[in-house]
Order: C-alpha cells, then structure tokens, then sequence
C-alpha cells in the first residue's frame, strides 16, 4: 500500500539537496530572519496565557481520542455533514481525491477553479491534476500566488514564499499577471503593501466571476459537521463565500470530535502559527446555509497513507498536527537549508515524519533520507501545541528505514558496523587499527576534519564532516604515560600537564 | 461506496494491530485532561477588548446608546455608498442619502460598487480583540461584510466576553441552527513578503468598531 504524496519532482535527497541550499546564503538569510520573527513572537504570546501548557495537554488528549476513535467519528462526521446539506466524498489515495474534485468542476462546466491555500491539496497536487483535465486553478493565498505565477516550490507551510525578496516578487508580478488575467501597473513599486494591492487587483475579477472553489480545512467538527478555515488575508472568505460551488479536500485527521473543542484548538493555532493572539479572519460553516454563500457543498474525506501512519503505533502522533509550523520556525536544521531541501509539501521537522510514513519507508532514497534531517535536539517537541514527540518518532523512523535496507546485500553502513563490532570485540585488534587510524590522521587531518571520502565510505561523509582521528589513541597514551603518572608529552611535541600536578 | 468502505477497514484494522497504549480509560472518561481556564478574571473587560482591537489598527469609538449615530457617521467617513443589512438597528442608521439596502439581493459586482457595510455582531472577545458574525439579522450575509473596503460594526456591552471559550459557549446555538460565522481580528493582512505586515489584502482594509455601553 503505498500511497501518493507530492514529492518535488527530480528532488535529491536531502543531505544532497541541503548542501546546495547551505550554499545560498541569501536564502538563508531570508529564512533566519523569518523564523527567528515568528518563533519570538510565539514564544511572546503563548507566555501570556498562564494556562498554555495545560491547553497543549487538552489539544494532544482530543487529538488521541479522534485516532483511537477513528472509524466512529467518521461515519458521525458524515451524517452531521450530509444531514447539513453536504454531499461527502471518500478518497483512498491522491488519484481518486482529484478526480472527484475535477469530475465535480466538469459537471458545472468550468474552466477555473480558485483555491484556498490547503497543505492537503498540494499533497494531493490538485492542480497539475485540474490542469490535465483543462481546468484552471488559480492559488489566491498572496505567498502561493508568488510561488504559481513564479512556477516555483513552497518553502514554508505559512510562509510558502519565504524565500523570495521583495524585488523578487515584483519582478514575478511585473512578468506574470499578465499572462493570466489583470496585469500588474508598469510602475509598480516594491513596496510590501503595493505589491499587495497588485495581488487584491488581480485577484479580484477571479473571486467575483469564480464558480467553484477549492478549499481544505484546518478542523472538522464531528458533531456538528462544521468545517473552519483560519486564514490572514481573506482571500479564504471570498472562496468561501462567493462562488456557488465548494469543495473542501479533507484530511482524515482533522476531525474534532465536539464544538467545545475549537476552544481549545482556536487558542492554540494562533498562537503557535503566526504568533498572534489571533489570526485575522476565521471562516466556519456547517453545510449549506440557504441564501449566504455556495449553494453546493462538497467535503472530500481524504485517506492518501493517513490510516498507514495511523497503523504505526509510535508514528501516528504525528496524526495529531494542526500544521502551525510552529516546529519549522524553531528547527535549527530547518533554519539552514530552508524547505526545498526536504523535497516535499511538508518540510521541517514535522515533515521528516510526516512524509517518510504516508509515503512508507524502504521505497525510494529521498523519502529515507528525511528521519536523519535532524540533530534531535528537542526544540520541536518544545513548542508542539499538540505535543508531538517528534525526536523519538525520528528515532523510530531510523530504525524503520535501516530494518528497510536490512534482508537484501548488506548496505555500506551495516558491513561498516559489522567491522567495527569485530575490531571492538578484540583489544588488540583496535590497538592496531587506532594506531593507523592515527597515522592516516597526520595525512588529511590537516583542518581538524575529513571531508568527502571515497565509496563506501562516502556514505557516511556525504552527509558529515568527519573530525579527524587524534594522532594518539587513549590506549597508546595511557601505556606511554602510565596514565599520565609519566612525562606526559606528546608524541608530536606539544608539552602539557595532564593529571597529578604534586 | 468502495473507497468509503475500504478506508473505513484500514481504520479498523490499523487500531486493532497497534492499540492506543493509553487506550485503557476509566469507564466514561474520554480521557480529555481539560483543566485550561474557561473563564477568564479581567480587571476591565471593555478596556482589554479595546485595547486589542486597536492593536490589529483597528479604531475603536466607545459611546453611550445616545451617541451611536453620531459615532456610526464618522466611522463611515468618506465612504459614499454604504449598505446596510435588513434587521439593524434603524436608530443606528445616520441619515444618509448614501444607504443602501441589500433587496433585493446585490450581485457580487454590483456589491464591488459599495464603499462601505454597517453591520452588528453577535459575540465580542476581550483577550483576542476579536468580533464574530452569525450573518444572522443585523449582520447581513456573509459577502457583504467582505467585499466593500470598510466594515463598520456596532457591538455592544453585553456582547463582549472574556476569552475564546466563553465565546464558543455563546456560539454553539448559532452552529447547532446551521449558521456560518466569520470571527473578525482588525482588517486582513499578510506578511508574506519579507515578513512585513500590510493591512488589508482581500478583506475590507479597514476596520472600525462601535462599542456601544
């Protein structure tokens, strides 16, 4: 079962990819500065509620009981949806999700849909699929408008064009726009608030002639069968509100099971997303509601390896993620590569989770690369708003990937540790192999480090620099020096007092 | 209904081969720990609500029942065509020429035409400075508090609450009737270039509330 999750065409995998990025350092200048603004604006606003822990216990305690409870809220959320006037939909993969999106744009005869920024539709890369079937969409989110009419690759879940500088984005506009619809003015500025209004004028003809639009949702009520959109610039209300036909593509995951529960949950998004006390504009809706708004109401159930993370009894944690970002903006690896490098619509930590289990393990080297795009140091985990304990499921995922690789020809890394448990296993034997490891220090550990080595020990260098072997090994200093009781210089010359001092 | 049936096994079968290792609850207990505050003690309600609306940049006219007129007419300052939903307040309503009514119904172009809206609200909440529509009488339907460029709101006294979950206490009657909500915080904004704020991309770019005690 292996299920379909955009993955950026031609993507290297990522210690290949991240080498490049850390090359680029204009880009990682942009998206220092973006992350450090909005993790201290978090970190800002969540101190201000004294109860901010206790709420990230309630939203991962809500979240679990939605996962153990899965198939019940299910066939609840689809009654509530359709006794509001809702038809629902269910999509095993990406495939069947689209065609139920295009099928439904082609009974109404469009040939353009506009869209709400969704990470599930991008998953599911909705619009390549509308676009082969001659259906237009256009992306009204203002980052996601950048990268379409850039032709270009999110970089950020919140902030999909981060890496991109005002001048940039001028230029893309200036060349653009016009190819699509409303132009932008020759003399357009770079100014962040006119290239604002360029995005709203040429927006607008699009939202007010649009038939169809395409949304997802940040949660799904089961009770109730309301579906809510938080959002910044209104270009979610005006998909949500003008056109007569609507289709939200809907994770399986983003059910909650009660009204009561967006109470907590519409504490916690804000916060740990934009760092604002809250977002701008929060759309909910339950059905049709007669004479406001789309007249037709459609929600796509959306499984596409969300029930294979769900199988995964320490993975499926990660099912719980309300896709704040919050773990991206804090991520020190995240910070020096940016988004590309994860070569998926989910980057960061959370994407180096996410990714590798609705896709599965073991199947391609990009997606195996990802549970290693990580120091474990915490910081993740930290700031989850639903306590995702995205270390230990990087651990597990690690060894999932390594057991993946294990049953065929014995990879680099499995014949270099079985080398390693033979010279460990005998004193003599790492005597030895210490004694040239030191030698062929003295050659190439000129800077303190080895770089790139040959194959199959590439497999080790490509990702690390490797600190070169000392010139002495512990053993062979403790026998020279009776453990230090001797003169204690250094084989190289160096003098240097080490133990007893009397 | 093949895929509904097959996602719905996958589900069974994923929870039966790995249980929940916390799936062992007291009986009844969901086990939800909700032990956040749902209340909020505020020295002064009113004044933290204002306080935060003005933070998004978002003027805020506070006034006696007497004065919601007079503080209607400057909010809607230099707007020429201002439309006004069926089942607001007629006394609130300055006499202007420039009001017009939506009925019958205003297409979405015409509706571009419209400078302003004067609306009510249903709930108001201090600590998030933010307003929320039921569209129900006063309110108007959802389109016409989006598309015209300046949103003029009266809430009143009553009508502001703490936090979020004593909002969502006061909602649950308007989601249990079906009715859609847009919960308002200052004008729309975005900082997707260079991080900078801009107010005002789509939505109404300025925002000005009435709060009436």
């Amino acid at each position: 079962m292996m299920s379909k999750t955009a993955t950026f065409i031609g993507m290297p995998p990522f210690p290949i990819a991240a080498k490049k990025a850390l090359a680029d350092s204009q880009l990682r200048g942009n998206i220092r500065n973006a992350t450090h603004t909005i993790r201290t604006k978090r970190a800002r606003v969540c101190a201000e509620l004294d109860d901010f822990e206790q709420l990230r216990q309630a939203g991962a305690d809500i979240k679990d009981d939605v996962l153990r409870n899965l198939g019940r809220y299910l066939e609840q959320v689809e009654e509530s949806l359709t006794a509001a006037g809702a038809t629902v939909h269910w999509a095993r993969d990406a495939a069947e999700a689209n065609q139920i999106v295009v099928d439904i744009a082609r009974r109404h005869r469009v040939d353009e849909v506009v869209k709400v920024k969704s990470m599930a539709t991008q998953e599911i890369e909705l619009n390549t699929a509308l676009e082969a079937a001659g259906i237009a969409a256009w992306e009204t989110d203002l980052a996601e408008l950048i990268v379409q009419l850039g032709n270009d690759l999110p970089s950020h879940i919140l902030v999909p064009a981060i890496h991109r500088n005002r001048s940039e984005v001028r230029e893309i506009f200036l060349r653009e726009m016009g190819k699509v619809g409303m132009p932008a003015e020759a003399d357009l500025s770079d100014e962040p608030a006119e290239l604002a209004g360029a995005a709203r004028r040429h927006l607008r003809e699009k939202f007010l002639r649009a038939k169809v639009a395409v949304s997802g949702a940040n949660f799904l009520v089961a009770e109730t069968g309301t579906l809510v959109v938080v959002e910044s610039e209104g270009n979610g209300r005006m998909c949500l509100t003008l056109p007569e036909v609507l289709i939200s593509v809907v994770g399986i995951e983003k059910i909650v099971p009660a009204w009561t529960d967006l109470e907590v949950f519409l504490q916690l998004l804000p916060r740990s997303a934009t760092g604002e006390r809250m977002n701008p504009y929060t759309s909910t809706w339950t059905g049709v509601a007669p004479g406001d708004g789309p007249q037709e109401v459609h929600v796509v159930l959306l499984d596409n390896g969300r029930t294979q993370v769900l199988a995964d009894q320490v993975g499926r944690q990660a099912l719980r993620c309300i896709r704040c970002s919050a773990c991206i903006n804090v991520c020190p690896v995240y910070e020096r590569t940016g988004g590309h490098a994860y070569g998926s619509v989910y980057p960061g930590p959370i994407g180096a989770i996410l990714t590798p289990m609705l896709r599965g393990v073991g199947l391609d080297e990009q997606t195996d690369a990802l549970p290693f795009a990580s120091s474990l140091c915490g910081a993740c985990y930290e700031v989850c708003p639903v306590l995702i304990n995205i270390p230990e499921v990087l651990v597990h995922l690690r060894e999932k990937v390594v057991d993946s690789h294990r049953g065929g020809v014995p990879g680099a890394l499995q014949a270099a540790m079985t080398g390693a448990s033979w010279t460990l296993a005998g004193s003599r034997r790492l005597a030895m192999l210490q004694r040239f490891a030191g030698l062929s220090g003295r050659m190439f550990g000129r800077r303190g480090l080895i770089g790139r080595m040959p194959a199959p020990l590439s497999r080790w260098t490509d990702a690390r620099d490797l600190p070169a072997p000392p010139r002495e090994s512990f053993r062979g200093w403790w026998a020279r020096t009776d453990g230090g009781r001797r003169d204690a210089a250094s084989p190289s010359g160096n003098t240097r007092n080490i133990g007893d001092k009397e | 209904m093949k895929a509904r049936e097959e996602i719905l096994r996958r589900v069974g079968s994923a929870l039966v081969a790995a249980p929940d290792v916390r799936s062992t609850e007291p009986d009844g207990d969901d086990g939800i720990r909700r032990d956040y505050a749902h209340t909020r003690e505020l020295p002064d309600r009113l004044a933290l609500f204002v306080e935060r609306v003005e933070n998004y940049r978002a003027r805020v006219i506070r006034t006696d029942p007497e004065g919601v007129v007079a503080a209607v007419a400057k909010s809607l300052a230099g707007a020429r065509r201002t439309v006004v939903p069926s089942g607001f307040n007629p006394a609130w309503i300055p006499n202007d020429p420039g009001i017009v009514r939506d009925e019958p119904v205003l297409g979405a172009g015409d509706l571009d035409t419209v400078d302003a809206v004067l609306t009510s609200a249903v709930v108001g909440i201090a600590v998030t400075g933010t307003i929320v529509l039921d569209h129900t009488e006063g309110q108007g339907r959802r389109a016409l508090t989006l598309v015209p460029d300046l949103h003029v709101c009266v809430v009143t006294a009553d009508q502001i609450v703490g936090d979020v979950p004593e909002a969502i206490s006061r909602l649950r009657s308007s989601v249990n009737k079906g009715r859609p909500l847009t919960w308002i915080s200052g004008p729309s904004a975005t900082v997707d270039i260079e991080l900078k704020r801009v107010e005002g991309v789509h939505g109404p770019r300025t925002l000005r509330v009435v709060l009436v005690e």
